[in-house]
Order: structure tokens, then C-alpha cells, then sequence
């Protein structure tokens, strides 16, 4: 019974700690290593501390194989964690980059995405004329009614063919798109079978040079340029609008309308100016909140699933830790038994035992999240958006994110090194001697 | 069999040592059941025995454009054809928009040429006399608690009624199912009838999505797929015509290379337990060279001792990966129960269980060589003398 | 009556790194059957190597050895094993038994070697423990019994297939004055009422002294001794 809750309180103990470790900033972790090693250093019960910990270091060359489980096994666990949610980081932030507070996007009620939207021609000329948005010098709307469609390119990668996304222009669109820059060639000509290719559409798909041919709607179109939008856009071919919808008989009407709005602030008073027109139904929001949702469902899926991996191969590592610390203690049981004898206190001895596991957690977590960071920082990669087509992103190994799988490792290591460093202290010391 | 006594003594010889590598063998083989379900969904999403006979044909452009009626009466008339349907996207989803379905709307023959969708005779001929009639797959409708006879209202994302509504109401008259179960992902559609969304849709009626054409040997379909084809060559509506299998691998690359990204965390995963439970292993034999070294006085012989240490890793393997493969296959079912026939997680059956076998005995081997090598070949004389 | 085991010329030789030692030199001996003999000497003097090579645990670097009329020193490793398991009992200092199989479970290791069925093992293990008066202790672990109790078992095992040699390596070298008596005795008896043939290396006198014959050896050669008087059972 005594036994139980023993266990009991220890099992308190590690859940509060990994608790204030998952809560605090990182420097606070330095602070309290400066801390230890003052404590190592300075007091007599850390210095016990420090030479116990030394033995065992010392040992540690014995005991490689051992050693080696707990830090290849963190090490795992921080690196497809980190890996995973690289990828679910570098998806969102180029749809988060994508759009910005002060340009509103059109749609047709009910839809949710561009390509199940549809407005005609009349639509998209009282959506641009409303008050709330804004005018060029001579005084024409800043605003690009747009329409999307999909074509199919063969993937560099694989081989198959693969959707891609073509957007149509409307003449406002390079007043509305002012992030936008030429990398090479030149702007397509309004009227005529030119587009320009977005940075990493170039990169994903074959026949996007500057010179070659892709065919839309049964015609060749050529490519003229290539842009960099440093957002989603990225992975599209623009052309002009009224050419494109000639090519896929749309005639005038279009998918969406973007519109710059005179101020942020005017986002609700655009949508109440366009509820009271009785001749449509359409739902506006700024272009940031709907590039953030369409992140949503597939940045959350990533996550879900990286942070189930990593919780499921933690517990395989915990237990590997928990197999080489518990080990570890058992065959240090004589030296234990003799120090305490000789008058170490049972508490330098946990101590001891935890720096142990946690410098091997410490390194495991190092080790993963380099590898982590060395192959899969700015990986591409490409997956189906909300518009059925390719969208390009690379991972993105943040600091944020290489920290976390730092804590991920620091936690294991500190609940594997608990128990046994528990055991190894409340061992009766005669026990212990009679091992000689 | 009479060893097994012997193996498994041994083996629990240090409880908690041989509780705690289990346990790291159960995660492991847990991930594996759910990796490898993800997988297998993506990767036989194609592989459909009644699928072998049929074509896709779509615009050449791509998906999202449509094809002319008109073209139904020239690939029937194409030699080798034996049937033809067409089928439209739809979209819509159901009370909430986070619930999208997959919805088509198609013409009266359609099920004659997916078999595998069984349906009672009474449901089809439901399905042909009722105009606002709808047919749902047996995972779907499972997820929404539809029966027969229910009235269904579906938002529409893309094509509103003609008066502006964007409801939909349909009339459940039938629940198809698929038997096979590493298909189940097609129990999650919703057909209606392409007549009534014909009518009824503001715009986009009078024509077809894509094509699916029979063809009557799986050997036909290239000669076939390149005839239809020709028929629209130059025309505003060229075509692609390609198989089923074809068609689905080509739409299912598009979304990541499932294969890679499993078979990546199954290795980091598959590396570290082998170096754990080879750290067990290794550790349990150096313990007990004395004992082995005892079984070969009594007269075991050097193979038999080599056989009783590979026993005992098999053994440890084989118990924490039963465990974790039974875990991950509850997982699965309770995953698809609550989430719906669209998540891409095959039921861990009897497939899985093969290739998880097969790991496990190749990882127990390998794990247990050089620990058994080493009992095998221990002299006796040294081993009893403490050397 | 020829004897059960015969030794001309017997030699063993060791070699450690560059070093050769040889540990045995020219030995020659003859063991008659339903004989107990009792083998001393000081450490070093080759007298566990001796025991080792009459029971088939390593092979002479020269001479011959023949038991029951078969040369084993032509044996290879597998075939030794073989002839083990038929002909050869054991019984040593320590690790005698495996710690986590019951008493039963011990002695029944021989007969997994052989075609009975687990019926018939276990019935034969019951008489064995029940001939070394354990049989009331055949499911304990050897945790759960004393140093002697465990040298009985061991001793139990040692004959469930019925060997014609009993061999034992210092077998009271671990246990106290009583445990040791009672051990002694009943490889006494083993051999008076059962007939069994066994050779046991010891450095005790006293030990010795259960046996019918006791030979000494000093730096690997045979040096006669005398034989011990008969013990009062």
C-alpha cells in the first residue's frame, strides 16, 4: 500500500513537471541549468551530487548500448515531431501570407472556395463600383473580378499529371496586387494567349519555361514571365481575364472579385452595402481570413496527426528509457550502496540519476531536431488546395517549433529518469551491500 | 512446442525489463496498424476488382470541365465498348459546413456499371421513378443516422435552384454497400438523379462531368481509351481517356506522396525499437550464460540453444506486436465510426496482419542473431568457471 | 568386470594467447562401473579438467577416452551433446538450476530432449524428486529453497534420464555442514542401492570420505592414494 502511493505521488510530481515545462519560455530552462550548476558547484549536497553524476558518466562508455536506446529513441520522437509539424507550419504560412486586411474577396453565397463560385458580368461591375472601395488616380476602381480554372501539367516530381491553377485578371489586378514582382520576361498583353508563371508553379510543373507552350481550352497559350508573389499565388499561371474565358467559353462571367477597400475598417459596411442589392447574393470577407481558413482543414489534420505519432512513439521511448535508466541503477546498486553508506543523502543520488537521463534526453532532442532541421527545413512540397488545385509550400523548421520538440525530449527524459532515480535513493543500504 | 514453456519463463525471467520492452514494441506496432491503414487507403483506392474493366473519360483540360450529352450515343457506338454512364459533381453538404459531401448526379444506368454498389432491385427502381429520388452509401449514411424513406436537404456550394434557393431536398429511396472491405471508401456518396438537377439547377445542366465506359477485357482498354479519345480529337471538347486505376493514382498523387511519408516514420520508428529491444535481448543472454552454458551439459545442443534465444526475441516481438495490432485495429473502428467513410483509413484486416507478422519475426531474428550467436557458441567449460 | 570408464595417455593443453599450459599430463585411469570415486587436489591441479573431459564437456588435446566402450575423445561438439544427454549426469557448485522454473520444471529439462510426451515427463521428474525426497517441494522455485534442497534437485536432475555417470563438480562446495551431509548421503545411496557410477571432484576430506575410492592429482599427473574406509551409512 505504501508502495502504491509512493508511486503515486511520484507519477504528481513528473505530471507537474512536464505541465511547467510545457508552459514556460525557453529562457526560464536556462535559467534553471545556471541554477543546477550553481547548486552543483557550491553546496555540499551538490557537489555529492556532482560526483555521483560524474561516476556514472564515467561508466557510461560500459554501458553504450544502453545509453544509446535513450537518446536514438528521443531522438525519433523529436524529429518526426518536428518534421510533421514543419509541415503543417510551412502549409499555413503561405496561405497566411496570402492575403491581407485591407482587400476584401466576392463569392457567390454559399460557396466556399473561388472555383464553386460563380457571377456574371453585371455582378462583378456593381460589386467594383460600391462607395467602400477604393479608386485609382484616374479614378477607377481597385478592384479585379477573377476567374479560376484548372489545367493539367505533369508534376517534375512524379511524372502524372497534376492540377494547376490559372487565374484570369481583371484589369485592377496590378493596382490591387502591389506585392507582386517581375522575376523574368515581361507582363502578359491584355486580349492575347499570354500568361506568366508564378515562382513555384516554374519549379513544381514541366513546360513552364519562358518560351514554352501549355495548352488552355484546346489552344497553345506561351509563357511570358514568371512572378513572385511570396504568397499561395505562387503556384499559379496568370493570363489575362477576358482571354481566359474566351478559351473555356465563360464569356463574361467570373468566379470572384477582389476589391482594395478605402480603409480596414470599412470591411462591414462594404457587406452591408452589398446585402441591400436586391439583384445578388454574395458573401464578402478580407482575402486574410479567407486564405486562414482554407489552411484550416489541412494544417489542423497534420497537426492532429504529428502530435499523435510523436505522443505514441514517446511512450515507446519513455518505456526504453525507463529499461536503460532502471538498468543503470541496478547495476550502480553497490556504488549507491557504499556512498550512502559513507554518508550520502539519498536526495544527491536522485539528482544525480536525473542530470543522467536528462543530459541523454538532452542529447537525443539535439540530434532529432538537427536532422529534423537539416533535411526538411524549406523542403518543398506540394498537396491539392481548395481550388482542386497544387498548392506549392516548403516546410518551415521555426525555432518555436525546434524548442518544442527540445521540451518534448527534456519531458520524457525527466519522467523515464524519475522512477528509477526514486528506486535507486529509497534502496535499503544494507541491501545494497549485500551485493558485494 | 514443448519449448514454449521454457521460452516464455525466460523471458519474463525479469518482469518489469521484459514488461517495459513490450510495451515499446505494443507503440511501435500500434503505429504501425495506423500508418499502414492511411496507407493502404491511398494506395489502394484505385485497385477495384470490378474496376479492371472500366475507362474514365474526362475533358483534357481537366476535371472541373464538362463534356457534351452528346457524347454518350458515339462511345457507345466505339467497338469494344459494352456500356456507358456519366456522372456530374456535385458537391453541397449536409446542415453544416463543415460537413461536405460528395455528391453526384447521374443518369438511370449508372449502377449498371458498378456492380460492387449493391443495391436491391425495389431500391433502383425507387431511384428511376422518383424524380427528387437519392441513393446514399451505407458509411454515409450511417454518419448522418439516414434511413429510407428520409427527406434530406442539401446546401448546394456551387449550383443554386433555379429560383435562387440553394436547399436541395432529396428523398433517401435507397443505401447502397460495398462488400469488399479495403473499398468501404466508396460507401460515402451521395447520387441523385442527373434528370431532376438538370431541371432544376440554375445553371450547369445539360452536360456530363466524365464518362465511365466498360469495356469488356481489362486488354481492350488502351485500344479503346485511344479510340474515344479520337473522337473528340480537335473538337472543343477533347478528351482523356484512361483506366479506372490510372484515374484514381494520378488524383490521389495529387495529394502527397502517402507512401514516402509513412514508410519515413515507419523506419525512424522500426530503427529505434530494434536498437531497444536488441539492447534487451543482448542484455537477458549476457545474464544468463551461465544457464545456457548448463542447458548444454545436459545435452542441448549449440543449435538448439541458438533456436531457444531467436525463440524468446520472436516470442517478445511477437506478443507486444499482437497486442499493439489489436490496439490499433479498435482504434481504427472507433476513428472511422466517429469520423465518417471519407477519412482515408482502411480497417486493419486480414492484409495488415500478414505484413505485421512477417515484421515482427523478421525483427525478433534479427534482434535476437547476435545475442544467440553468442550462446551458441559459448564453451562450456569457460562459461561455468565465470570466464 | 571392464571398466565403464577408460583413460590412456590422457592429456589437455590450454592456450592462452601465446602461452600453452598444459594442465593435464599423460594420464591414465580406469573407473569401474557402480564405482564412487572422489577426485582432490590443490587448485590448479587439474582435477576439474579431468572431470570435464570424463563427462564430455571439452575434448583431450591427446590420448584416448572411452565410456561404456565408446571413444568419446572422437567426438565433435553436436555428437557430444548428443551422447550427453544419454549417458551423462551433472551436478556443480553453483547455477545449478534455472531461477524461474518450478523444482519439476528443472529436473523435466533432460526429457525435453527426448520423444516423451509432457504426461510422461512429468511422471518421470516425480519419481526422480521423489527418490531425492523433495517431491513434496516440486513446485517451488529454487528462490524458495535452501542451498541443499537445490543440490538435491540439481542431483534429481541429474538422473531423470537415467544416465550410467553421475558427475559432479565440487557439489558441496557452497552449502553448509548439514546440507552438505545430506547431499552426500544421497549420492551415497544413488550409488549402493541404484548402482550409479559417479566421479566428484572435492577439496574437502571429509566429503571424500563418502566416496569408495579417492584419488589425488597434483600439477595434472595422478598420484596414488588410499582408499577411504567405508562410511557407516
Amino acid at each position: 500500500m505504501k508502495r502504491f502511493g509512493w508511486s503515486l505521488v511520484t507519477l504528481l510530481v513528473a505530471a507537474l513537471a512536464v505541465a511547467l515545462l510545457a508552459v514556460l519560455p525557453w529562457w526560464s530552462a536556462a535559467i534553471v541549468a545556471a541554477l543546477l550548476v550553481a547548486w552543483l558547484l557550491a553546496t555540499r549536497a551538490g557537489r555529492q551530487a556532482l560526483s555521483v553524476t560524474q561516476v556514472g558518466i564515467s561508466t557510461m562508455p560500459q554501458r553504450l548500448g544502453a545509453a544509446s536506446v535513450v537518446v536514438v529513441g528521443i531522438a525519433g520522437v523529436v524529429g518526426v515531431l518536428v518534421a510533421l509539424l514543419a509541415m503543417a507550419q510551412g502549409f499555413q504560412a503561405t496561405l497566411q501570407e496570402t492575403g491581407n486586411d485591407d482587400t476584401a474577396i466576392v463569392l457567390r453565397s454559399g460557396s466556399q472556395t473561388e472555383i464553386n463560385s460563380a457571377m456574371d458580368h453585371d455582378t462583378t461591375v456593381a460589386i467594383s463600383n460600391e462607395p467602400q472601395v477604393m479608386r485609382d488616380p484616374q479614378g477607377r476602381p481597385i478592384a479585379s473580378p477573377e476567374l479560376v480554372v484548372v489545367a493539367s501539367l505533369p508534376k517534375k516530381s512524379s511524372g502524372l499529371d497534376a492540377n494547376v491553377e490559372v487565374r484570369g485578371l481583371g484589369q485592377g489586378a496590378w493596382a490591387l496586387r502591389t506585392n507582386v514582382r517581375l522575376l523574368a520576361g515581361r507582363r502578359f498583353t491584355p486580349g492575347l494567349r499570354e500568361l506568366i508563371v508564378g515562382k513555384r508553379a516554374m519549379s513544381e510543373f514541366e513546360h513552364t519555361e519562358l518560351g514554352s507552350k501549355i495548352d488552355l481550352g484546346g489552344q497553345p497559350w506561351t509563357v511570358v514571365g514568371e512572378f513572385d508573389s511570396a504568397d499561395e499565388h505562387d503556384s499559379e499561371l496568370w493570363g489575362d481575364g477576358d482571354a481566359i474565358a474566351s478559351a473555356y467559353r465563360r464569356g463574361e462571367g467570373r468566379n470572384s472579385v477582389t476589391v482594395r477597400l478605402k480603409d480596414p475598417h470599412l470591411l462591414d459596411a462594404f457587406k452591408a452595402a452589398l446585402a441591400s442589392d436586391p439583384r445578388f447574393k454574395v458573401d464578402a470577407t478580407t482575402t486574410r481570413d479567407y486564405y486562414d481558413r482554407q489552411s484550416e482543414l489541412l494544417t489542423r489534420t497534420i497537426r492532429i496527426l504529428g502530435t499523435t505519432v510523436a505522443v505514441i512513439m514517446a511512450i515507446g521511448a519513455l518505456f526504453g528509457a525507463l529499461n536503460t535508466m532502471y538498468a543503470a541503477v541496478a547495476t550502480r546498486t553497490r556504488e549507491i550502496a557504499t556512498l550512502r553508506a559513507m554518508g550520502f543523502r539519498g536526495g544527491p543520488v536522485v539528482v544525480s540519476v536525473l542530470i543522467e537521463t536528462l543530459l541523454l534526453a538532452l542529447a537525443g532532442g539535439i540530434i532529432g531536431a538537427a536532422i529534423a532541421w537539416a533535411i526538411f527545413d524549406h523542403y518543398t512540397a506540394s498537396t491539392l488546395g481548395a481550388n482542386f488545385s497544387q498548392v506549392v509550400f516548403e516546410f518551415r523548421v521555426s525555432p518555436t517549433l525546434l524548442v518544442n520538440g527540445l521540451k518534448w525530449a527534456l519531458a520524457i527524459g525527466l519522467v523515464g529518469g524519475l522512477f528509477p532515480a526514486l528506486r535507486a535513493a529509497r534502496m535499503p543500504v544494507t541491501d545494497g551491500l549485500r551485493e558485494l | 512446442m514443448k519449448y514454449l514453456h521454457l521460452v516464455w519463463s525466460t523471458l519474463f525471467r525479469r518482469k518489469t525489463r521484459t514488461i517495459f520492452t513490450i510495451v515499446s514494441v505494443i507503440a511501435a506496432f500500434l503505429l504501425f496498424g495506423l500508418l499502414d491503414s492511411v496507407r493502404g487507403a491511398f494506395a489502394n483506392a484505385g485497385h477495384n476488382v470490378a474496376g479492371a474493366n472500366r475507362l474514365i473519360t474526362m475533358s483534357k483540360q481537366s476535371l472541373v470541365v464538362s463534356l457534351p450529352t452528346s457524347l454518350l450515343m458515339r462511345i457507345q457506338a466505339v467497338p469494344g465498348v459494352k456500356a456507358v454512364t456519366y456522372a456530374n459533381w456535385f458537391g453541397g453538404y449536409y446542415q453544416d459546413p463543415k460537413n461536405q459531401l460528395v455528391t453526384e448526379t447521374v443518369p438511370n444506368n449508372y449502377f449498371d456499371l458498378f456492380p460492387e454498389f449493391r443495391l436491391s432491385a425495389a431500391e433502383l427502381r425507387a431511384f428511376h421513378s422518383t424524380r427528387t429520388g437519392a441513393i446514399a452509401g451505407a458509411s454515409l449514411a450511417e454518419r448522418f443516422h439516414w434511413k429510407v424513406g428520409d427527406k434530406i436537404p442539401i446546401q448546394a456550394t456551387i449550383f443554386p435552384q433555379k429560383g435562387g434557393s440553394n436547399t436541395w431536398t432529396l428523398d433517401l429511396v435507397g443505401i447502397y454497400h460495398v462488400a469488399d472491405p479495403n473499398l468501404k471508401g466508396e460507401e460515402g456518396v451521395l447520387f441523385f438523379n442527373w434528370d431532376y438537377f438538370d431541371q432544376a439547377a440554375q445553371f450547369g445542366g445539360g452536360t456530363a462531368g466524365w464518362y465511365i465506359d466498360r469495356v469488356a477485357q481489362p486488354k481492350d482498354a488502351d485500344r479503346v481509351a485511344h479510340a474515344i479519345d479520337a473522337l473528340s480529337a480537335n473538337s472543343d471538347h477533347e478528351t482523356k481517356t484512361q483506366s479506372e486505376d490510372a484515374f484514381t493514382a494520378a488524383f490521389v498523387s495529387q495529394f502527397a506522396d502517402i507512401g514516402l511519408i509513412v514508410g519515413s516514420i515507419m523506419g525512424a520508428v522500426f530503427f529505434t525499437l530494434i536498437l531497444l529491444t536488441g539492447n534487451t535481448m543482448a542484455q537477458a543472454v549476457r545474464e544468463r550464460i551461465p544457464e545456457l552454458a548448463i542447458l548444454k551439459t545436459i545435452g542441448f545442443s549449440n543449435r538448439s540453444v541458438l533456436s531457444l534465444v531467436l525463440a524468446e526475441s520472436v516470442l517478445l516481438l511477437a506478443i507486444g506486436g499482437a497486442v499493439g495490432l489489436a490496439i490499433s485495429g479498435i482504434a481504427v473502428s472507433a476513428i472511422r465510426a466517429k469520423l465518417g467513410p471519407q477519412i482515408p483509413m482502411l480497417p486493419v484486416g486480414g492484409a495488415a496482419w500478414l505484413r505485421a507478422v512477417a515484421l515482427m519475426i523478421a525483427i525478433g531474428l534479427v534482434v535476437g542473431a547476435l545475442p544467440a550467436r553468442r550462446g551458441m557458441q559459448l564453451r562450456i567449460v569457460d562459461a561455468l568457471s565465470g570466464r | 568386470m571392464s571398466p565403464l570408464v577408460e583413460i590412456r595417455n590422457l592429456s589437455k593443453v590450454y592456450t592462452r594467447g601465446r602461452q600453452k599450459i598444459e594442465v593435464l599430463h599423460h594420464v591414465d585411469l580406469d573407473i569401474a562401473p557402480g564405482d564412487f570415486l572422489a577426485l582432490m587436489g590443490p587448485s590448479g591441479s587439474g582435477k576439474t579438467t579431468l572431470l570435464n573431459l570424463i563427462g564430455g564437456l571439452d575434448s583431450p588435446t591427446e590420448g584416448t577416452l572411452s565410456v561404456g566402450g565408446k571413444r568419446i575423445d572422437r567426438l565433435g561438439q553436436s555428437e557430444l551433446a548428443r551422447w550427453r544427454a544419454s549417458n551423462v549426469g551433472f551436478v556443480f557448485q553453483f547455477y545449478n538450476l534455472l531461477p524461474m522454473l518450478s523444482a519439476t520444471k528443472n529436473v523435466e529439462l533432460p526429457l525435453l530432449l527426448t520423444k516423451l510426451s509432457a504426461a510422461q515427463r512429468r511422471s518421470h521428474a516425480g519419481v526422480a524428486l521423489e527418490l531425492v525426497g523433495l517431491a513434496d517441494r516440486a513446485a517451488h522455485k529454487p528462490g524458495e529453497l535452501s542451498g541443499g534442497q537445490q543440490q538435491r534437485v540439481a542431483i534429481a536432475r541429474a538422473i531423470v534420464s537415467d544416465p550410467t555417470l553421475l558427475v559432479c563438480d565440487e557439489p558441496t562446495g557452497d552449502l553448509d555442514r548439514q546440507s552438505a551431509v545430506e547431499v552426500l548421503t544421497l549420492l551415497q545411496r544413488l550409488n549402493r542401492e541404484h548402482g550409479k557410477t559417479i566421479v566428484m571432484v572435492t577439496h574437502d576430506p571429509k566429503a571424500a570420505e563418502y566416496a569408495s575410492h579417492t584419488l589425488h592429482l597434483d600439477k595434472g599427473t595422478l598420484v596414488e592414494g588410499t582408499v577411504a574406509a567405508e562410511v557407516a551409512s
